[in-house]
């Protein structure tokens, strides 16, 4: 045994010094020729600088909504809700957010409105909503910002993010990058 | 076809098409043929060796393989909670974050040496940028250790009547630099490029478009999620892992993480037929662990792609699936995919909440772990299979009537005991572990009372799940599990040692015992072990130690769940 206890110090320093040193420093190197310089994804627009990759939270009423977050949209503390799906609280919270959408979007039918636009993300950051989540807003947006209804829905199919190449995984909507079009089309 | 359905096709099709070749790399590496990287990595090597002292040449008995591997795994463990225990006042801790408390940088440090990288904590809040990075250190060289001894497995299988198997350092240096390093460096580079930040700035503040004011967590992201994603680790940066936006920004990052998660397991199959010269005995092995993840994999999208029903009773739409935890660039059929295949393989990352899943995926997500065979972790997947055979080769020869034979040499009772043992040990941490915890959770509702986020079945569910996913040193989780407790971080840290180093030693043992026996040629009379007939056999045996054993515990959760809302 005592024949390996130097070995194995001096090989976890090499070690150290290779996977966390040198690696990290390449890569670190590397990411330095991405568009941000590896400090994340941004939008610049509309006077403000936002992380593409962040949902941000959408109360207002022109807006449209993101996903309901479990963390409050905190960037720096993420997570989900980890609630299990025969949770009763969990089935009377969501009762309450279809509620409250129905408040804020008269003329809307219950069945309409997708699970996702009433339930928490993974990571309470998703910036995405589904297709039926922007669509089933239209009526909202549309008489907040004075637009016909069929320019809304434009605006979605705009900005409405295709599967992958068009073949693999669901297709989407960018919330923030369709508000800020809303910002700029009605200021 | 189904776009999201399409997706998860492509990504099982791409890890055959990576892991095949990569197979054939890893047995021409640990064959010690020459293989093109050399010239560029050949004196990495020798650099390793030279600063530690090490004769790479000298071959070493199977004892040795894991005294060696025991002494570097036990000095890790010494400098992993040093690190934890002080980040505080060391360097590169931009955000100002604390130090550990000893239990949970005890169950930290367990956890990441074993390769579980079970997180009783949130990344942004709990580490420095140095606690990050050297938690990186232990997913790279964790993953090693497990390739290493896989390596030295092998070699005891083929050997005929000797006891030589090669250099554990040599094994573990190769892992590291030729397997490992090179992959990584591809895949964090691929993530740096696609949205994942990788920079050792803190923490910005950003106004939302409303004019909130809000706090973004960054960090050397990339780098980390490479290796946490290839070495089968699934320790996250952040605490969501994968599911979070930085960690894994778009569906085709998603794909790649996803395929990292079983490339190398897959590949050290066809390491195996090269190594052994024997392609057919690694095509069985391949079949009966395809055949188990598949049969895993199915109803998961099933259930997860037809949404949750107690959603359903609420008058509204599911169209995208059960989405409560998910993200929607992913959906649910690959989150589904992503659950199924970190939990057969010892990865333990997400890109969605296991806990929010229905409840039978949630009892495919534990079988996966259960029975933590199906490729399983890096090297020690195998090692676990290994145990199957032998007992399957035991089962079949009483029922043929033979003396039981593995590849020429004679399978008896020593060996068999410690097969049963490691086999029987699996199942004896997680139900012990799940007992105790129910117990303290009833009988003391003042102390314990807290633990569970959710009431009735599911909360029962959690602490199986919690258990289940230590002694398969995997790591996931049903996050809502309030498990930053001294009893919840010390139970699972011992799990985690226990259920990592006895199934090494136990396999190990077995082989070098049979390396050392008289070689029985192959006559008429031996039972052919790379026939699809012993694949079954094989399976029948994982079907009836793992799962059976399980049973009662799964039917008081996720299965009384089900029951209690469809």
């Amino acid at each position: 045994m005592q024949q390996h206890i130097f070995p194995a110090i001096r090989l976890t320093l090499v070690c150290l010094v290779v996977f966390s040193g040198l690696y990290t420093a390449a890569i670190w190197g590397i990411a330095q020729a991405t568009p941000n310089g590896g400090k994340g994804e941004v939008i610049v627009a509309n006077g403000g600088v936002y992380y593409r990759n962040i949902a941000q939270n959408f109360t207002e009423d022109r807006y449209f909504s993101s996903r309901p977050s479990a963390v409050g949209y905190n960037a720096a503390g993420a997570g989900g809700s980890n609630k299990g799906p025969s949770n009763p609280d969990y089935l009377a919270e969501v009762a309450a957010r279809v509620d409250t959408f129905l408040a804020h979007n008269p003329g809307v039918q219950r069945a309409d409105i997708p699970s996702d636009l009433v339930t928490a993300s993974g990571a309470g950051l998703d910036p995405h909503i589904s297709v039926p989540a922007a669509l089933v807003q239209v009526k909202r947006i549309a008489q907040q910002r004075q637009l016909a209804e069929n320019t809304v829905r434009d605006l979605i199919r705009q900005h409405t993010e295709t599967p992958l190449w068009g073949l693999f995984g669901p297709a989407k909507v960018h919330v923030l990058e369709l508000n800020l079009t809303l910002d700029q089309r009605t200021r | 076809m189904h776009t999201e359905i399409l997706g998860v096709l492509v990504m099982y099709a791409l890890v055959m098409l990576l892991a095949i070749p990569l197979g054939r790399y890893m047995g021409k590496v640990f064959n010690h043929e020459s293989t093109w990287p050399d010239r560029l990595l050949a004196p990495l090597d020798g650099l390793f060796y030279r600063l530690s002292g090490i004769d790479p040449h000298r071959d070493m008995r199977w004892q040795e393989h894991l005294t060696a591997l025991l002494v570097i795994n036990m000095f890790w463990l010494i400098i992993a909670m040093l690190v934890l225990t002080n980040m505080a006042w060391l360097p590169l801790n931009p955000d100002g974050n604390p130090s550990m408390s000893g239990d949970l940088a005890f169950n930290t440090a367990v956890s990441f040496i074993t390769n579980t990288n079970l997180q009783h904590y949130s990344g942004e809040t709990a580490l420095s940028y140095l606690g990050q990075l050297t938690l990186m250190l232990w997913q790279f060289i964790s993953a090693a250790t497990g390739m290493a001894i896989c390596v030295t497995v092998f070699k005891a299988m083929r050997a005929q009547n000797e006891v030589r198997l090669g250099s554990f350092y040599r094994h573990f240096v190769l892992s590291a630099t030729r397997v490992l390093l090179p992959l990584t460096v591809v895949m964090a580079v691929f993530l740096a490029f696609n949205g994942t930040p990788m920079t050792l700035e803190g923490k910005d503040t950003m106004i939302t478009l409303q004019g909130d004011t809000v706090q973004v967590s960054r960090g050397p992201v990339a780098a980390f999620v490479a290796i946490k994603q290839l070495g089968t680790n699934g320790g996250g940066f952040y605490g969501p892992n994968s599911a979070h936006p930085l960690e894994n920004p778009s569906y085709l990052t998603n794909m790649v993480e996803n395929v990292a998660i079983f490339l190398i397991p897959v590949a050290m199959i066809f390491a195996l037929g090269h190594l052994l010269r024997r392609r057919r005995l690694a095509w069985m092995v391949y079949g009966v662990m395809t055949l188990g993840f598949v049969l895993l994999l199915i109803p998961a999208i099933g259930f997860e792609m037809g949404g949750n029903p107690a959603i359903e009773q609420l008058g509204i739409g599911q169209p995208m699936g059960s989405m409560e935890g998910k993200e929607v660039r992913f959906g649910s059929a690959a989150s589904a995919n992503w659950a199924i295949y970190t939990t057969c393989t010892s990865n333990g990352s997400v890109n969605a909440m296991h806990d929010s899943m229905t409840p039978l995926t949630g009892l495919l997500t534990l079988l996966g772990m259960m029975i933590n065979a199906f490729y399983g972790g890096i090297g020690v997947g195998f090692l676990n299979f290994y145990v199957f055979i032998i007992l399957a080769v035991f089962i079949s020869g009483l029922m043929v009537g033979r003396t039981p034979e593995f590849l020429g040499k004679k399978v008896e009772a020593k060996e068999m005991k410690i097969a049963m043992i490691i086999a029987l040990l699996h199942p004896f941490l997680i139900l012990a572990g799940t007992a105790l915890a129910g117990y303290l959770y009833t009988h003391y509702p003042d102390s314990c009372g807290g633990w569970l986020s959710n009431p009735g079945f599911h909360g029962f569910s959690q602490m199986l799940y919690e258990f289940t996913s230590s002694s398969a040193n995997n790591g996931s989780g049903f996050e809502g599990l309030g498990d930053n407790t001294p009893f919840w971080n010390i139970g699972c840290g011992i799990v985690m040692l226990l259920a990592r180093y006895l199934p090494i030693i136990g396999p190990v043992a077995i082989a070098g015992i049979l390396a050392n026996k008289k070689f029985i040629p192959e006559s008429s009379g031996t039972l052919k072990t790379d026939t699809s007939t012993f694949g079954f056999m094989v399976f029948a045996v994982i079907a009836l130690v793992a799962a059976l054993a399980f049973f009662p515990a799964l039917t008081l959760g996720p299965i009384a769940e089900y029951f209690s809302i469809y």
